[in-house]
């Protein structure tokens, strides 16, 4: 089993005929994702390595029936890109795109109440069911089928950790980059909700790194909700404060959004929380009597 | 990013918030004149990003036009040192010469993002002067919030709540409501992440002005912000952090003796934490990019090695969609290139690879003329080193 994609993904690609878009589309293909064509407005009825294009997200699930979109529009185009979607009714948005300001992020978000889709991102790797459909930018291979869910605000520190899983002979049932904006669509909660209902998820390794207060939120909801073993890092216990630390989120302001305060919170929740990256499989295995 | 408080004024003005009279100079003499124009009195105030500035000595009152010229001539050119800018402090330029207007009361304004909210969230008190932070931990309470809708903007009803939450009615309250107004417009019309009236001033008569303002703007915004992106000031910033800005790699300078590479912010930040854990400190944070190219990574070395306090590089790179062999090829490329140009790597480079052909990438390294210490996981290369520092 797994959460959010697997075998019945039909996923399009936004940006498909950009340089990215058409890269990531042809990688997640050949995972085995069954990528069943892209949007490019204006140039809708040509076809880029075998996928035909479409002029906009409407007409692309009408014809195609494509059930998740993976998007590379720029910034300055992605919020609208994300809105289209969400409107044509796409269940699951990923948006890659880094750099969306963050006025666009909050109105995003306004549009989205009330609508059933589910945006992931952006900023971020996307998500991958080991086996069976990757939908994002992550290396394919570093991953295994199994049962461990994995949570991220990063990127290739993900795949640090799923690395580490690996090599321990944990495998994955999904793995989900949330990304590292300080407004995006799908919260650390909302992917242990999934994980809590799947029954193939027997343990989850969550990654935080400093800024805003989402990592307490979850650390809460896993004190009441989560009976499962999870191991947690969190990222920038050595960040001056004020400083933005690359991701546009990753910022300990006004006092708020420290490691030591997230870990605190973590701990207290029963999260098996690892003070070294380099320990967030072997902790896991251990807690697991491996 | 930042901007001064006399540029922060412009715009709130074009909103149509009050501000004291004021006008810009780098020259002391210029002082004078102005001064007699606001009466013989006036506020000499230093322009630098940081905050703090009147505990720092860069902000003045003078009675008398000559005493505004020595003022403005001791202020320009100092070496300010607040609680933001560290030891070294700050290079005054400019300073904002004001009319000095009758304080009768200080309050706080401010706007920002409520990340967990996803809207903007104004925030009022009647504690002007003082950090908002400490008003946050002392007494939560003192402390008015709106959310903002982000489609329709500050409404008439919560400016009105503001202004007699502060405790204000009449004249003043509806000054309080429309200077309210305009700091919202203001914040969602240039983008900007904070908006911050401390303190908002009450004179005398009941007259409502902006007596200091901040504003910080979304770097990703800018695009659409060019009047506001104009308004940047690179002498406020670290040199090598505007170069790597530059070549599209993030770097924060720090204090430490190991310079790191690392591509992702997440993975920069982590590698970090794990050499604090080895016992030493970071140099730097940095964030090649995804892609790694070898014109990227040889900008990351000539910047990390800008810093004489480097003893040792650690270079920890997981490959995803980029090839480590590729990277690695950027690595030694840019090695060989920092050689022709005269300023070889002298400083022990502990390569940390991992991904996609990693293999490959190693080869690279082993053939290379470069002397690299190989590391195989996060914790060796952290360990190889803070050894390195010792040898």
């Amino acid at each position: 089993m797994s959460i959010l994609v697997g075998e019945n993904t039909r996923l399009i690609v936004q940006g498909i005929t950009g340089r990215e878009g058409l890269f990531h589309a042809m990688g997640c293909r050949d995972y085995g994702t069954e990528v069943v064509g892209g949007v490019t407005p204006g140039k809708g009825g040509s076809t880029v390595e075998g996928f035909p294009v479409w002029d906009s997200v409407e007409r692309a699930r009408r014809v195609s029936g494509c059930n998740a979109t993976l998007i590379f529009v720029p910034p300055p185009f992605a919020a609208d890109a994300i809105m289209e979607a969400a409107d044509a009714g796409v269940e699951l948005i990923v948006c890659i795109t880094e750099g969306i300001p963050v006025q666009d992020m909050v109105r995003v978000k306004a549009f989205l109440r009330g609508r059933d889709s589910r945006l992931l991102g952006p900023n971020c790797p996307g998500l991958i069911t080991p086996g069976q459909a990757k939908v994002g930018i992550m290396p394919g291979h570093i991953h295994e089928p199994g049962n461990v869910g994995v949570i991220s605000r990063s990127g290739t520190l993900t795949y640090e950790a799923v690395w580490q899983l690996t090599n321990e002979g944990l495998g994955q049932t999904t793995c989900v980059g949330i990304g590292g904006d300080p407004v995006n669509g799908t919260s650390f909660i909302d992917v242990l909700e999934l994980f809590a209902e799947d029954d193939s998820t027997e343990a989850v390794v969550l990654i935080g790194e400093i800024g805003g207060t989402a990592e307490e939120e979850a650390a809460a909801w896993i004190g009441e909700h989560l009976d499962i073993p999870v191991v947690g890092f969190i990222a920038g216990a050595t960040a001056p404060p004020g400083r933005r630390m690359g991701h546009a989120g990753a910022i300990v302001a006004g006092g708020k959004g420290t490691a030591a305060e997230k870990k605190a919170a973590l701990s207290a929740a029963g999260v098996l929380v690892v003070d070294s990256p380099a320990e967030m499989g072997a902790r896991l295995s251990e807690a697991l009597g491996r | 990013m930042k901007i001064h408080e006399f540029q922060a004024k412009g715009i709130l003005r074009r909103f149509g918030a009050t501000v004291p009279q004021g006008k810009v100079i780098d020259d002391p003499a210029q002082a004078g004149p102005i001064c007699e124009d606001f009466g013989g009195r006036c506020v000499v105030k230093a322009q630098i990003h940081a905050g703090g500035r009147g505990k720092g000595g860069g902000v003045k009152v003078a009675s008398s036009p000559s005493e505004a010229e020595r003022l403005a001539g001791e202020i320009l050119g100092m070496q300010l040192v607040t609680h933001q800018t560290g030891p070294e402090g700050q290079q005054v330029r400019t300073v904002l010469i004001e009319e000095a207007l009758e304080i009768d009361r200080e309050l706080y304004l401010g706007v920002t993002l409520d990340r967990a909210a996803e809207r903007p969230l104004l925030m009022a008190s009647r504690s002007g002067g003082m950090d908002i932070e400490e008003v946050a931990q002392s007494d939560p309470d003192a402390i008015l919030r709106e959310l903002i809708d982000p489609l329709l903007g500050v409404l008439p009803f919560q400016c009105r709540r503001i202004a007699s939450g502060l405790g204000f009615e009449g004249g003043t309250a509806r000054q309080i409501q429309s200077i309210v107004s305009s700091v919202v417009a203001a914040y969602l019309e240039t983008d900007a992440s904070l908006v911050e009236i401390n303190p908002l001033m009450v004179d005398s008569k009941g007259d409502v002005y902006a007596l200091d303002a901040k504003m910080n703007f979304d770097d990703n915004a800018m695009f659409r912000q060019r009047d506001v992106a104009e308004l940047r000031d690179v002498h406020e910033e670290n040199p090598l952090e505007v170069e790597a800005s530059e070549h599209g790699i993030s770097y924060i300078k720090l204090d430490g003796s190991i310079g790191c590479m690392v591509n992702g912010a997440g993975l920069a930040m982590a590698t970090m934490d794990i050499i604090k854990l080895y016992g030493a400190e970071p140099a730097n944070f940095l964030d090649v990019g995804g892609s790694a190219s070898q014109e990227a990574v040889a900008s990351a070395f000539r910047i990390i090695l800008s810093d004489p306090a480097v003893k040792a590089v650690l270079i920890n790179i997981f490959g995803g969609i980029a090839r480590t062999d590729r990277i690695a090829r950027g690595v030694v490329a840019a090695i060989d290139e920092l050689a022709a140009e005269g300023t070889p790597v002298e400083v022990p480079v502990v390569v940390r690879l991992e991904g996609t052909n990693v293999e490959e990438g190693r080869e690279v390294l082993e053939r290379a003329d470069f002397d690299f210490l190989v590391a195989d996981g996060m914790a060796t290369a952290a360990e190889r080193s803070v050894e390195a520092l010792g040898g």
